[in-house]
């Protein structure tokens, strides 16, 4: 593939609003993670919840879009002078001419979660304050962004489960290629909501502690929310050196089972090899992978498999989900940041919270921060159907 | 900037359409549309257990995708896939949502991994084995169109066949009140980058501001605009008549997707 630059990005998590926080978040190996006290759930875990998200103030022209989750990527779209550079890039390419390519898992089911609550008694009808198309439907989240800029080209929605925010970069990596636009806002938002706490439970994978990927005694997720964002743009002809660009892609289906990885991680070595393939690198020349790494007892073993596989055992690598929890359908964009931030800043993130090592896994997991020059790294993102995504992310100065 | 490519083979189910070789006399207009419920074959393909678990919204990609597979002579596990649909299995949302209003929120395993908008593409791959790459995508009404244009990225960008499957079904109440989906409908396509012996047609689709096209019968006009999926029609309603025409295709309120049409 052409690479793409990353021209703007930015993250907010339960570590931190924008970039500055997340980085330093990152170097104080401080974790979001705290005991669960969203609404009425009962259920002893933890969660990495993003403050301040109820008081963000959705504009009134377009208050039909409240709820949690368009409230959570207005926060972080309003970091980092994001809303000025995608406004900048509307000027220069048109507002026809930008895509708009999120991903979410859950979207604003919050709000039909509520809304069941205060069904008519009588008639079982659902509250008349209550707005499905712009607050749960899956695409709210895109159209929301692409109604607050003004954008007119192609929007859509990736619903993959946990691949979703990484998954968007292939779609807007084809539209920009087939020169159906000029720039792309991509990236993810989700949301805390029952939904996804109380059906976690129900498969038994969510940790009472805050959650320790590739732990011998990992015993489930934490679940999180997060927004991120990038905007996507050909290359120029004379990068800043730390540039960020997008280097591969690779995408599979496992084709096993609804809600457990390929027990060897197959599919995940597939989208891994098919990023290297199209990025034209080997495995040694990558420098740090951010794993999927949910802690989970089998997802971990067969990440772990996987990469062995692809890798050997000495590429360095981690998974920053004890830091954020899992962000489901923003994992990927918030850990696509968190790439960007690494190569920028020569940091390669520790792993946080795990205690001891799986002795099974032969990989160099990352228990300490390491302050070393970075070039290329990779992330992972896989999801419930089986479905993988890997990207791989390099510096410009690097090419 | 336009995107081409071949209709190889194409799936169609929805009330009173039971697939596309029987459904060509009825958008041809030579046949009178009648409107019966859908009927969503079992998933013969999917393993016991799986087929146990499986909704709506799975026995009706499965039907419409392996059908217009069959048709174009290919094997599904060899085809990377763009599913499309405006909102997922709207029954078991509203179990969920109903449990999760009561004093017993233990929702099941089955109705949690069913609730992913990709549970469609899940089962299919495990159906087909299919290990190749899935966008699974939404749009809300515009469901149709961007499920078309991303399978047309994979076809001119990667050089590759796609299969595009967008499905919708009905949504019960209290949430059919605010999302008024009657039925379940659901059109698949596969696309191809060159022409090939089984081409059906050639289609050439760019972004227009133009109207959507509506299609002349009352009835099958009311499908169209009552299930985002069913936006598609007017393009089979073209091949369907034989006809070498320019539609215009529902998708955002802007843009629309112009595709012109020539016969193979």
């Amino acid at each position: 593939m052409n690479p793409l630059w990353l021209s703007h990005f930015t993250a907010t998590s339960s570590i931190g609003c924008g970039r500055n926080q997340t980085l330093d978040a990152l170097r104080q190996r401080r974790a979001g993670l705290a005991p669960c006290a969203f609404d009425t759930v009962d259920l002893p875990t933890f969660i990495g919840e993003v403050a301040g998200v109820d008081a963000v103030q959705i504009p009134a022209h377009l208050a039909k879009f409240d709820c949690r989750n368009n409230r959570l990527a207005l926060l972080c779209l309003l970091q980092d002078g994001f809303v000025e550079a995608v406004r900048a890039a509307s000027a220069k390419y048109g507002a026809q001419r930008i895509g708009v390519f999120l991903g979410t898992s859950t979207s604003g089911i919050l709000q039909t979660e509520l809304a069941y609550r205060r069904r008519d008694p009588v008639t079982g009808a659902l509250p008349a304050d209550f707005i499905y198309r712009t607050t749960h439907n899956t695409f709210s989240v895109a159209d929301f962004t692409r109604h607050y800029f003004g954008l007119t080209g192609p929007a859509v929605v990736v619903s993959s489960a946990c691949s979703s925010s990484a998954k968007v970069f292939s779609s807007a990596r084809r539209m920009l290629a087939a020169g159906l636009i000029d720039a792309a806002v991509v990236g993810g938002v989700d949301s805390l909501c029952l939904t996804t706490l109380y059906g976690f439970n129900s498969l038994g994978l969510i940790s009472e502690q805050a959650c320790r990927p590739f732990d011998a005694q990992r015993n489930g997720i934490s679940i999180g929310e997060a927004a991120a964002f990038a905007l996507l743009e050909r290359v120029p002809e004379n990068p800043d050196a730390d540039a960020v660009l997008l280097l591969g892609i690779g995408e599979s289906s496992d084709a096993y089972h609804m809600s457990s990885p390929h027990p060897d991680g197959l599919g995940a070595r597939m989208a891994m090899q098919d990023a290297l393939k199209m990025a034209g690198l080997h495995p040694a020349e990558i420098d740090y992978i951010n794993l999927h790494g949910t802690a989970t007892q089998s997802n971990d073993a067969a990440e772990g498999k996987a990469v062995a596989a692809v890798f050997g055992p000495s590429t360095p690598c981690s998974s920053t989900k004890g830091a954020t929890g899992h962000t489901l359908g923003a994992a990927g964009g918030v850990e696509a940041v968190i790439c960007a931030l690494a190569l920028q800043h020569g940091l390669l993130p520790a792993g946080i919270n795990t205690q001891q090592l799986d002795s099974t896994m032969e990989l160099d997991y990352v228990l300490d921060n390491r302050e070393q020059p970075l070039a290329r790294v990779l992330s992972n993102s896989f999801g419930f159907g089986g479905t993988n995504c890997s990207l791989i992310f390099g510096r410009a100065d690097t090419l | 900037m336009k995107l081409t490519a071949y209709i190889e083979g194409i799936g169609l189910l929805g009330p009173g359409l039971s697939d596309w070789p029987s459904s060509q006399a009825i958008l041809g207009g030579r046949q009178p549309y009648q409107s019966h419920k859908t009927i969503l074959p079992t998933p013969a393909l999917l393993p016991a257990a799986e087929r146990r678990r499986s909704g709506a919204i799975v026995k009706l990609t499965l039907a419409t995708g392996l059908e217009a597979i069959a048709a174009a002579g290919l094997n599904a596990a060899d085809l990377p896939s763009v599913f499309s649909s405006s909102g997922g299995d709207g029954e078991n949302c509203h179990a969920i949502c109903e449990m999760l209003a009561s004093d017993d929120r233990q929702i099941s395993p089955t109705r949690f991994h069913n609730s992913v908008h990709n549970a469609a593409a899940g089962y299919w791959s495990i159906a087909t084995g299919a290990m190749t790459s899935s966008s699974v995508l939404c749009a809300f009404d515009a469901c149709f169109g961007a499920g078309l244009l991303e399978a047309l990225t994979q076809v001119v960008v990667d050089d590759t066949r796609s299969v595009l499957l967008a499905c919708d079904t009905a949504y019960p109440e209290p949430l059919h009140s605010v999302r008024p989906i009657p039925d379940a409908f659901g059109i698949a396509l596969v696309l191809a980058p060159q022409r090939s012996a089984q081409a059906l047609a050639q289609i050439t689709v760019s972004l227009t501001d133009a109207s959507a096209d509506q299609l002349d019968d009352a009835a099958l006009e009311n499908l169209r605009s009552a299930i985002p999926a069913a936006r598609g029609l007017p393009l089979l309603r073209a091949i369907a008549l034989r006809q070498e025409q320019r539609v215009v295709l529902d998708y955002l309120d802007s843009p629309r997707l112009a595709v012109a049409i020539t016969l193979c």
